[in-house]
């Protein structure tokens, strides 16, 4: 119910946000059913135009691009949802731990968190990336361990505010165990401000694992994904085919579309009235 | 002036072990592979002689502080080691480069800086107003951009439908500076794109936070001419954060730059990480990631150190 009456209140560019994104999951949910073709079916000549048996035409192996369009959607969402999901369960867990503990436990997590935060990411991922080996798996933990050091730093300092409440002590003096403590009086009280920043997140490691992919480090073929299949398709551009177009748009549509989301929660976190 | 002296000493000494800490931590990296370097390169299928020669080539059979102080020492003096894939030695590959990529970052800030902070300023002026909504509206859209989607926009339009600008930008040392600043018009403009972007919202933040502030209303109040209330009360204010903003973009344009560099094939230092990542030629990464981190960390500092020096308030830290 909060919800809806949320939704009644929001602006038009949150509700154009959230049509954006609620398209972007659909897709993603339903590929199988929509595709006309499967995910590496070579239906034809390498780039065709738009036709109505290739709604976008073909890739750089004449494979459907609309096909690929919609299964890159459900792999690149996915793999961006579950690396943001363990970069929230690290860097909440991490920061709530720091808080409620403070001392030299908060002092050293925090000054190792300051030193990685000074180093960029991407460089940092690429470092990571060429010792291990570029996989799914090493994606998802290296980006998810980099985006948790954010993650930290919020809710360390949503979790100090709470760690000083009278139930917090309360709950500390009846002898309650630290996870308990995190668990049951500081998560439920800090959720708020950690939803926004997961919408922020989102959007970062989304884009983080497109550009990864882009450069040929991310995710590998043959499975479809936006960022690689921009890459794929790139020497199409010279000759006047916008084919890697596509792809680029799409990543760029959803983004939009979480951005104009996270900007209106925003506003309503900051509590501006203009 | 000594007290700002001694903090900004402070503040240096903090970088230098930023920047010593990720050494170590690039250094390490490859230290905490499972198993181990060699096998993991060179393959399952791989004799123990080869394996043998690849550990002594990458001096993996010396203890590690050895091997570390070795490696940094040498990084010091400029002798970065030699590359696993052509054999060359790292500096003759990177410098260049690196060069190359300093001036395609140079060419996009010497543009991006001062239209971002006009912007930045107009916007928060006049904010609430048709272009302040347009302004924040194309910003907001060109943030949640990938670069490369930028930089494929602008190749179709301004290098295949109408012929202006090459889609490949190759610089060589025999090109004229003009013939350069052609070269590499597109890959410039696309990063002057995105910094603007981000820059223009922060710099519109930061003003809009000074204009709301209490002393500001109070000269409104006290019917002090708006030039004068801008210029004499809200600039000196507004300098720390801008400033800082600045910065913060620039080393920010020192990453976006790889990116960038990828599309349009520019024989940056970007290009070469990304292509010995993925041959993973392990010296050549270790090098040009820790002068990438080195410049960042660097216009971090700065960012600091000129944030300390105009703004009174952080000189006495409690």
């Amino acid at each position: 119910m909060v919800f809806f009456k949320l939704l009644r209140q929001s602006p038009w560019s949150a509700r154009i946000g959230l049509a954006m994104v609620l398209l972007n999951v659909f897709a993603a949910v339903f590929t199988p059913f929509i595709a006309p073709y499967s995910e590496t079916e070579i239906v034809g000549d390498v780039w065709l135009p738009m036709s109505a048996d290739h709604w976008l035409g073909t890739d750089h192996l004449g494979r459907d691009l609309f096909t690929r369009l919609l299964y890159g959607a459900r792999n690149t969402i996915a793999i961006a949802f579950v690396t943001t999901m363990l970069s929230f369960v690290v860097g909440t867990i991490l920061g709530f731990f720091a808080a409620t503990l403070g001392g030299w436990t908060d002092l050293t997590l925090s000054r190792f968190i300051d030193i990685l935060m000074a180093f960029p990411t991407l460089i940092f991922a690429l470092i990571a990336l060429s010792v291990v080996g570029t996989s799914v798996t090493a994606l998802i933990v290296i980006i998810a361990l980099l985006d948790s050091t954010r993650v930290y730093r919020l809710s360390r300092a949503v979790a100090m505010d709470i760690a000083v409440m009278e139930y917090v002590e309360a709950a500390r003096l009846r002898g309650e165990k630290i996870w308990w403590l995190m668990r049951q009086e500081i998560l439920p009280n800090a959720m708020p401000p950690l939803v926004a920043e997961f919408g922020l997140r989102f959007c970062f490691v989304f884009l983080f694992i497109a550009a990864l992919s882009f450069l040929g480090l991310g995710i590998q073929p043959p499975t479809a994904d936006w960022g690689g299949m921009v890459r794929e398709n790139a020497g199409a551009i010279t000759f006047g085919i916008f084919i890697p177009l596509w792809p680029a748009g799409a990543i760029a549509f959803l983004t939009v579309g979480v951005n104009l989301i996270v900007d209106w929660f925003l506003h309503i976190a900051s509590g501006l009235k203009e | 002036m000594g007290l700002i002296f001694g903090i900004v000493v402070k503040r240096l000494g903090l970088g230098l072990l930023t920047i010593v800490v990720i050494s170590l931590l690039i250094f390490l990296g490859v230290e905490a592979l499972p198993g181990d370097v060699a096998t993991a390169i060179l393959g399952q299928e791989a004799t123990p002689e080869t394996v043998a020669a690849f550990r002594k080539e990458l001096k993996l059979d010396l203890p590690p502080h050895v091997r570390y102080f070795a490696w940094l020492g040498d990084f010091m003096r400029g002798d970065l080691g030699t590359s696993l894939a052509n054999k060359r030695p790292i500096s003759e590959l990177i410098f260049w480069r690196f060069g190359n990529t300093l001036f395609l970052a140079a060419s996009a800030a010497v543009v991006a800086v001062p239209v971002a902070v006009i912007l930045g300023i107009l916007a928060a002026l006049y904010r609430n107003s048709l272009f302040d909504r347009i302004i924040s509206m194309v910003t907001l859209s060109t943030i949640s951009f990938p670069e490369f989607f930028v930089a494929y926009i602008l190749i179709a339009l301004l290098s295949v439908q109408i012929v202006i600008f090459p889609s490949i930008s190759n610089i060589n040392d025999q090109m004229s500076f003009w013939q350069k600043i052609h070269a590499i018009i597109l890959p410039s403009l696309t990063l002057t794109l995105v910094v603007v972007a981000h820059m223009m919202r922060q710099t519109r933040a930061a003003i809009i936070n000074i204009l709301a502030s209490p002393f500001i209303e109070m000269a409104r109040l006290k019917g002090i001419k708006r030039l004068r209330v801008i210029v004499l009360h809200a600039f000196p204010n507004a300098l720390s954060p801008v400033i800082n903003v600045i910065a913060l973009n620039l080393a920010y344009l020192v990453v976006g730059v790889i990116i960038v560099e990828v599309v349009f094939v520019y024989p940056g230092l970007g290009q070469l990480l990304v292509d010995s990542v993925s041959k993973r030629d392990i010296p050549v990464v270790q090098a040009s990631g820790l002068i990438f981190a080195a410049v960042y960390v660097g216009l971090n500092l700065l960012a600091d150190i000129l944030s300390i020096i105009t703004n009174p308030r952080l000189r006495n830290p409690r």
